[in-house]
């Protein structure tokens, strides 16, 4: 991050314009529901050897979590859409997101774990905070892929081919769940420590 | 909850209405309640009634079904596999236990045609077995997310819709099992090229676990659409669900 960055006033513009905002939320429930569902699918046939607790799946039972994923699906798809064609469209994507050079991700990894991260300007990302939002974006194109190839392994079974057959594209649908799992911790504990970048994706400033 | 009637306790009401449903459908419905209660504590709010949030999954679902339909590719034939690939031992897979499936007398049986056919006369058992065979390996895909692959022969039904006379403008046939099961498919489906009324498995007569003596495979279907111990079929305009469409499985159930 340059001085002049952090310098700089984050109130002059909105640090997220109402687009982002209105897709992160969208995207935040309709990802939770297809996640709380997930897990309830899930159970009926586990992968491995353990069962997501009923009380954090959604649904109730198989008929039941398979509705609330095939709704929530649509909103994920369309919303997603929306998101990535006006990140694509505004140069949003390409302001915020790269270059990554990996130097910066450790640089900035190391300051991160050391609480040395300055968080002033929350207009720019820093190395770590791209890679991960680059990364999440990727996970969920891959989630929905993947989604798509188990779902229909026989109109669709060009793409089911391509994550390596059925099976195998069930436990890449897992894996790409369990990344933005992961991605969701490392967020929302890092929005309740810097209560303000919340604040940003509420009010915009 | 929402209040619905000032003085009656909501949790008590559902319980009493419940109280009024088959056995099935009443387990369904309570435990999509406390599904809902699972969604009240994420959101932390109580904005959803549990009628209305049913009734808008089950609408949503129906789009599903056009959607899969407008999907579904008449020609588009399921992926086949080589004979080593077949699963050993093929599961056995019903909401009862294997010991508990239907015991057919392929002696006695008789396959009853209805609806929107010109000839209702019951098929033996022979008579079936006399039609030109056909054989496929193909996935079989439960709707629980496990997979395997078995091996199926018997007649395509498309050749037997043509011979029954078959109205295929009709836009459903509807299948009925000895154990009760009942199954409705679009007609699309049912005149695919690999929908077939499987005989035998694995080249040998079907066995009483996979449906003896007749079950419906369809590879563009979960497994739940395909059914098994097929004692009548009827060709209709009429959707008369199926035994797990009814609870709230995607009546399409494709793949």
């Amino acid at each position: 991050m340059t001085a002049e960055a952090m310098i700089a006033s984050p109130g002059a513009t909105a640090i997220h314009p109402a687009w982002v905002r209105i897709t992160h939320w969208v995207n935040a429930i309709a990802i939770l529901v297809m996640i709380g569902s997930g897990w309830q699918i899930y159970n009926a046939s586990p992968l491995f050897d353990f069962n997501f607790p009923k009380s954090i799946a959604l649904g109730g039972w198989l008929g039941g979590a398979i509705q609330w994923h095939f709704a929530a699906m649509w909103l994920l798809v369309v919303n997603g859409l929306v998101y990535l064609t006006l990140g694509l469209v505004t140069g949003r994507f390409r302001r915020k997101l790269l270059p990554i050079y990996p130097s910066q991700v450790l640089a900035d990894a190391k300051a991160a774990l050391t609480f040395k991260l300055p968080h002033d300007d929350l207009t720019h990302y820093n190395a770590v905070q791209k890679t991960l939002y680059a990364g999440v974006i990727l996970c969920g194109l891959v989630v929905v892929l993947s989604g798509l190839a188990i779902w229909k392994p026989v109109q669709f079974q060009e793409l089911t081919t391509l994550f390596g057959g059925y099976d195998i594209a069930r436990y890449v649908h897992f894996f790409a769940m369990a990344a933005i799992v992961g991605f969701l911790v490392v967020h929302v504990a890092l929005a309740v420590l810097v209560p303000k970048s919340l604040r940003a994706m509420v009010t915009g400033r | 909850m929402r209040k619905l009637i000032p003085g009656v306790d909501a949790q008590l009401l559902v319980k009493d209405a419940a109280r009024l449903m088959p056995d099935p459908m009443r387990r369904n419905f309570l435990r999509g309640a406390a599904s809902l209660g699972a969604l009240t504590f994420l959101t932390g709010c109580d904005i959803i009634d549990t009628d209305a949030a049913e009734g808008v999954l089950r609408r949503i679902s129906e789009f599903n079904d056009a959607a899969q339909a407008a999907i579904f590719s008449p020609t588009k034939l399921a992926p086949v596999y080589p004979e080593s690939a077949i699963t050993r031992p093929f599961p056995f897979n019903a909401y009862y236990d294997e010991d508990e499936a239907p015991v057919v007398d392929g002696a006695t049986y008789k396959l009853e045609v209805s609806g929107l056919v010109d000839n209702k006369k019951p098929w033996t058992l022979d008579e079936l077995y006399a039609l030109p065979q056909v054989s496929q390996i193909t996935r079989h895909v439960c709707v629980e997310g496990w997979s395997a692959i078995g091996s199926w022969q018997g007649a395509q039904l498309s050749e037997f819709l043509k011979r029954i006379g078959a109205d295929t403008r009709a836009k459903y046939v509807w299948f009925k099992c000895a154990e009760g099961y009942t199954n409705t498919i679009d007609m699309p489906t049912a005149l695919h090229p690999q929908t077939q009324m499987t005989f035998k498995f694995d080249n040998k007569i079907l066995p009483r676990a996979y449906g003896f003596p007749m079950k419906i495979r369809m590879p563009t279907k979960l497994g739940y659409k395909n059914p098994k111990y097929v004692v009548a079929m009827e060709v209709t305009n009429t959707d008369r669900g199926g035994y797990w469409e009814n609870q709230g499985y995607n009546w399409f159930g494709g793949q």
